[in-house]
C-alpha cells in the first residue's frame, strides 16, 4: 500500500502531488500492475484532504492509462513506467543544451527560468 | 460526492436572510446563496461577519429577523436528526463522564447512532470514558463533541471553528475523519475557521462573508480559476476592462488581483491566486463586488 505525503508548503497542487508520488512508485517498482491504490477514504484519512482530491488524482492517472477504476473494487494498476526514461535521447539532448548554456555562462537561475518560460509554452497549466 | 451533475441536490438555501440583534447593526443582511449537497465548505470572514449567526439559524437555535434558509429541504430544525451542529463553544454537559455522554448521544439518535465510531474518536485521544467533562481540556471536549457529532452520522454538519483549539496531531486526526467521514457517506460539510491552510486542503467549497452576505461564494477552484494575479510595467486604467479587486504597486509597475473579463493585455504575467491570496484582497477590499459562481447563486428573496 502507497502512503502519499502532502507537502502543503510545495506550492504543487495537492492532486499533482498524489499523481507524482503514484508515478515514482511506479517507476521505483513500489507499485506493480495489478496492484491496488488506496481508496479515497483511506487517503484522506491519513492525509486530512478533501475526497475529491484524490478522485481528482485518480482519474488523471486514469486518463494517462496508467490505472483503471473497477466498479465497487477500487483503483488498480495497469502498466508500470520503466526506470529507463533516464537514458533516452531526449535526455541526452537535454544535458548538451544545458552544458552549452553553461558554457555560454547563464546561471542556474538563468536557466530555470528559461526552462519554466519554455516549459508554460509547451505545456500550458491547468488541466486540460 | 458528484461533481458533474448539472443541477446538484441543495443542503442549504438562504434567500435575504437577515438577522438584527436589538438595535446593533445587521449580522446578516440580505444573505442568499445555496449550498450543493456533498460539498465541504469552508465558511469564512472577519469577526463580526455573522458566520455563527448563520450557522446557528441553519440548526435552528436562532431565528432570522428577514428572509428564508431551507436545510435539507425543509425549515431549519426540521431535520433535527440529521444535522449536527458543534458551537464554537462546545456546550456538554459538565457534571457528566465521556462514557454518559455518549451514552446521550446514542439515547438522543436511537434511528442514527454509531456508537463505535463515537467511541473510537474518543480512544483515539487516549481519553478515559469515565473522565468527567469538567475536567477535561479544550481540545479533549472537542473531541468529545466531535464524536457526539459524528456519532449521529448526521447528513449535514455545521462546525463553528471546530479545530481552534486542538493540537496540531490531534487536528490532522479528527480532519482526516471528517475527511473520511465525507468519502464514506457523502456528508455535506459547513465549516466556520480562520485557518486558511487548514481550509485549504479540506474544503472544495468555499462561502465568503462580509457585510452581513456572502462576498465570494462556489467550488475554490471556480473561484480561483475566476480570477489572476497580474503583474508589470502597466498603470490600473489598463486594466479597466476587469475587475480590479485589489493593486498596489510594485516597483515601476503594479501587481493586481483581478477578475478577468476577456484576455488580460499583453505585458502582464499572470498567475492563478492560491486561496489565501485570494481571501486576503477580498477581505482587505470590503467594497469588491461578490461574486457568486452558478451553483451557488440563490433567487433574491421579493423583498420591498
Amino acid at each position: 500500500m502507497v502512503e502519499y505525503r502532502i507537502d502543503r508548503r510545495s506550492g504543487v497542487a495537492t492532486y499533482v502531488q498524489i499523481v507524482q508520488q503514484t508515478k515514482q512508485a511506479l517507476r521505483l517498482g513500489l507499485l506493480e500492475p495489478g496492484d491496488k491504490l488506496p481508496t479515497a477514504r483511506e487517503v484522506v484519512e491519513a492525509t486530512a484532504i478533501n475526497p475529491n482530491t484524490v478522485l481528482k488524482a485518480y482519474r488523471e492517472l486514469e486518463r494517462e492509462g496508467l490505472v483503471e477504476a473497477r466498479r465497487g473494487l477500487g483503483t488498480f494498476v495497469r502498466r508500470t513506467l520503466g526506470a529507463h526514461t533516464a537514458d533516452t535521447p531526449l535526455r541526452a539532448e537535454l544535458d548538451d543544451w544545458a552544458k552549452r548554456a553553461r558554457s555560454a555562462g547563464l546561471g542556474r537561475e538563468d536557466v530555470d527560468a528559461f526552462f519554466t518560460a519554455v516549459l508554460d509554452e509547451h505545456f500550458p497549466k491547468g488541466d486540460q | 460526492m458528484s461533481s458533474t451533475s448539472s443541477t446538484p441536490a441543495v443542503a442549504m438555501e438562504a434567500s435575504g436572510l437577515g438577522k438584527r440583534y436589538g438595535r446593533r447593526a445587521a449580522a446578516l443582511d440580505g444573505c442568499s446563496f445555496r449550498l450543493p449537497t456533498g460539498r465541504i465548505s469552508a465558511l469564512v470572514g472577519p469577526n463580526g461577519a455573522g458566520k455563527s449567526t448563520l450557522l446557528a439559524i441553519a440548526a435552528g437555535l436562532l431565528h432570522p429577523t428577514a428572509g428564508t434558509l431551507t436545510v435539507l429541504g425543509g425549515a431549519p430544525g426540521e431535520a433535527r436528526d440529521r444535522v449536527a451542529y458543534l458551537a464554537q463553544n462546545k456546550p456538554l454537559y459538565p457534571q457528566l463522564t465521556i462514557a454518559e455522554t455518549l451514552r446521550m448521544g446514542a439515547e438522543l439518535n436511537p434511528a442514527r447512532w454509531d456508537a463505535a465510531r463515537a467511541a473510537r474518536i474518543v480512544e483515539q485521544g487516549d481519553l478515559d470514558p469515565k473522565s468527567r467533562i469538567r475536567g477535561l481540556s479544550g481540545g479533549q471536549r472537542t473531541r468529545v463533541a466531535l464524536a457526539l457529532a459524528l456519532g449521529k452520522r448526521p447528513d449535514l454538519m455545521l462546525l463553528d471553528e471546530p479545530m481552534a483549539d486542538l493540537d496540531p496531531l490531534a487536528r490532522h486526526e479528527l480532519m482526516g475523519t471528517l475527511m473520511a467521514d465525507a468519502a464514506e457517506r457523502g456528508t455535506t460539510v459547513l465549516m466556520s475557521s480562520h485557518i486558511v491552510a487548514e481550509l485549504a486542503d479540506a474544503c472544495d467549497h468555499l462561502l465568503l462573508l462580509g457585510g452581513g452576505r456572502v462576498r465570494l461564494g462556489g467550488g475554490i477552484d471556480d473561484l480561483l480559476a475566476a480570477h489572476t494575479l497580474v503583474t508589470g510595467r502597466g498603470t490600473p486604467a489598463d486594466l479597466a476592462a476587469h475587475t480590479v479587486i485589489e493593486s498596489r504597486t510594485a516597483g515601476r509597475g503594479l501587481t493586481a488581483l483581478i477578475r478577468r473579463d476577456g484576455p488580460v493585455g499583453e505585458g502582464w504575467a499572470t498567475e492563478e491566486p492560491s486561496l489565501e491570496e485570494l481571501l486576503l484582497a477580498h477581505l482587505r477590499a470590503p467594497e469588491a463586488p461578490a461574486l457568486l459562481t452558478p451553483g451557488t447563486t440563490a433567487p433574491e428573496a421579493v423583498t420591498a
